[in-house]
């Protein structure tokens, strides 16, 4: 029962990475998971100079969901390199950094950067933070701006780049093709979606940031037709994310196109998740004679259920 | 800045509800079924209860863990926790009947370090604030440390379990907002009184936990007298094992500069003096 799948370049022991923003640096969850059995770890968002984020409260509960603003708060590329690399590496994790800036030339920088580090498996471009002002999502929500930057960060790296697009776009093919035209090895799909939760007794907003990011169950089928828009338009590899919490959802978006898939929020519920969603992939693959769970993505069978009878 | 505290590995459990006492119409004691969890457990420590096993609310919420219930040969077999029905979790779990299962993960958090004698160990707890500090003055009991309680609440009815305190040898002073028990006023008058009268030479730790103005004011007392003062605070946590920075709290690092740092595993227990209070949300 082969469970491996491939990015690129980058072949992964099993689909499930662990996505950015939602396990930290990777070693807080150390000694409850065995990292080196995770398909990877999407590290927590770093800028190249450390970030203190948005005031509390960042994160509140709304149906099978949550928002957050949590502002990208985070040590740094340098500390990261130091204090959390090293261990990160001891224990064999695959590690998918992602990175954030306010120009072009400070993610190439930070790219730069990582290349030179040991135990850095891949660069996730974070070019969809809907929490921030200042860059990333600037460059996400722009065709143009989409292309400059990972074709930028491209050329300085021999490390699979993969940038994170984000759903607050209308049409979210257009810059999957945008990414594959700059050289992108893959693409991870999607980040939250800007929204909003007001307190009606005091009129006030419930996150100090005003809006927020929506992740959980609640944005599953929208990120799953959004992978799948994506496999229509592009060849790459695609990592889908959006809610997944059980097996069931991880090969709902495999079947919909994604080679390999994030888990977030579901971690925060449950942080033993990781053998309960492996053992629900291995029932799928003895269940259905599935020899290779790779052989599943992009399965999706469209041919008409019913024989045409009449005109819709 | 204090290292991130670094725990036994938590365990989840899937906890059978050995008794729903419910204490008044929104404050009842859960007991739980979680042995391995009650066994690791330190003072101050908490666990994340999941209230429902839907969707709705989505994430766990952490509590502290109000006590350890022991079998008849003395073994940890679960524990309790104190509930305040505020909004929709903490609804369910005042709701939640013996035999329902709840996840219960734990144990986590920095605990409390309980002082030895000739310190004193002086509590100061404003209503569900109560919560961390049953195991904490059994821990300090158990090393001869002598021990008060200072015991705030609105009125007289809310002023719940202060007979587990009694019981145990807790020297109890209680304050009511409408004066129907102990002093009437805010629980930090007595405490400011009590250190007054406090020898110098007499060493003494405060440990605090309720609403924030109230651990702000009782800080403010602790230092004013040139007391060590370690507070227990809660903030909206998502994870409780340091994964998604939302329970952040403004703090200083050693060297002074402004930091948030979060309360599931650098606290929920800090010195009182790192707090930035003026920043900390209400």
């Amino acid at each position: 029962m082969d469970l491996s799948v491939a990015i690129g370049s980058l072949t992964i022991p099993n689909p499930l990475i662990a996505a950015s923003g939602c396990f930290g640096y990777g070693v807080e969850y150390a000694e409850a998971v065995d990292l080196s059995t995770l398909g990877g770890v999407a590290v927590k968002g770093l800028f190249l100079a450390p970030r203190e984020g948005h005031a509390p409260p960042r994160i509140v509960e709304t149906p099978a969901g949550m928002l957050n603003a949590i502002g990208l708060q985070g040590i740094g590329v340098h500390r990261f390199i130091d204090e959390k690399l090293p261990e990160l590496r001891a224990r064999r994790a695959i590690v998918f950094v992602n990175i954030c800036g306010t120009t072009i030339d400070e993610y190439v920088e930070l790219a730069r950067i990582l290349s030179d580090a040991e135990g850095v498996h891949a660069i996730e471009l974070n070019i969809s933070c809907p929490n921030i002002k200042e860059g990333g999502i600037t460059f996400g929500c722009s065709l143009p701006g989409t292309h400059n930057v990972v074709s930028a960060v491209r050329k300085v790296t021999r490390l699979p780049v993969i940038p994170k697009l984000t759903p607050n776009v209308t049409d979210v093919a257009s810059f999957a093709r945008a990414a594959e035209e700059a050289g992108a090895d893959a693409i991870s799909l999607v980040n939250t979606f800007l929204a909003m939760a007001i307190d009606v007794e005091t009129r006030r907003p419930r996150l100090t940031n005003i809006v927020g990011g929506l992740s959980g169950p609640a944005i599953r089928p929208i990120a799953v037709r959004m992978v799948y828009e994506c496999r229509q338009a592009v060849r790459l590899p695609i990592i889908g994310m959006g809610g997944i919490a059980t097996a069931e959802d991880v090969l709902e978006f495999m079947i919909a196109g994604a080679n390999a898939v994030q888990v977030g929020t579901a971690n925060f519920v449950d942080p033993f998740i990781w053998a309960k969603l492996l053992d629900g992939l291995r029932a799928y693959m003895t269940r259905h004679s599935l020899a290779k769970l790779s052989d599943l993505t992009g399965t999706l069978d469209t041919t008409a259920r019913h024989k045409a009878w009449i005109s819709s | 800045m204090s290292q991130v505290y670094t725990s036994a590995m938590p365990v989840d459990v899937d906890a059978a509800v050995i008794a729903n006492t419910r204490l008044s119409d929104d404050y009842s004691v859960l007991a739980l079924a979680a042995p391995a969890i009650a066994a690791a457990a330190l003072p101050g420590q908490f666990v994340m209860l999941k209230a429902s096993r839907g969707l709705d609310p989505l994430l766990r919420r952490p509590f502290s863990i109000f006590e350890v219930l022991r079998d008849g040969d003395g073994a940890p077999s679960g524990l309790t926790i104190l509930n305040k029905r505020i909004g929709k979790g903490t609804g369910l779990l005042y709701d939640a009947e013996a035999g329902a299962r709840l996840a219960c993960l734990g144990p986590l958090g920095r605990p409390f370090e309980p002082v030895d004698p000739p310190a004193e160990a002086w509590m100061v707890a404003g209503g569900v604030g109560l919560a961390p500090f049953v195991t904490l003055a059994e821990a300090l009991i158990a090393r001869g440390t002598t021990v008060r309680l200072f015991y705030g609440a609105r009125r007289a009815a809310d002023l719940h379990c202060a007979g587990i305190f009694e019981r145990l040898g807790v020297g109890l002073v209680c304050s009511t907002e409408d004066g129907s028990r102990g002093a009437r006023g805010l629980v930090t008058a007595p405490v400011d009184e009590a250190l007054s009268a406090l020898p110098a030479s007499q060493p003494v730790r405060l440990y605090v936990c309720g609403p924030t103005p109230m651990m702000r004011a009782v800080a403010g007392v602790a230092a004013s007298h040139g007391r060590s003062c370690d507070v227990s605070l809660e903030q909206v946590m998502g994870c409780g094992l340091g994964g998604c920075y939302s329970c952040v709290v403004p703090s200083l690092t050693a060297g002074g500069a402004p930091h948030h740092t979060r309360s599931c595993i650098d606290g929920p227990v800090f010195d009182a003096t790192r707090i930035v209070w003026d920043a900390l949300a209400h």
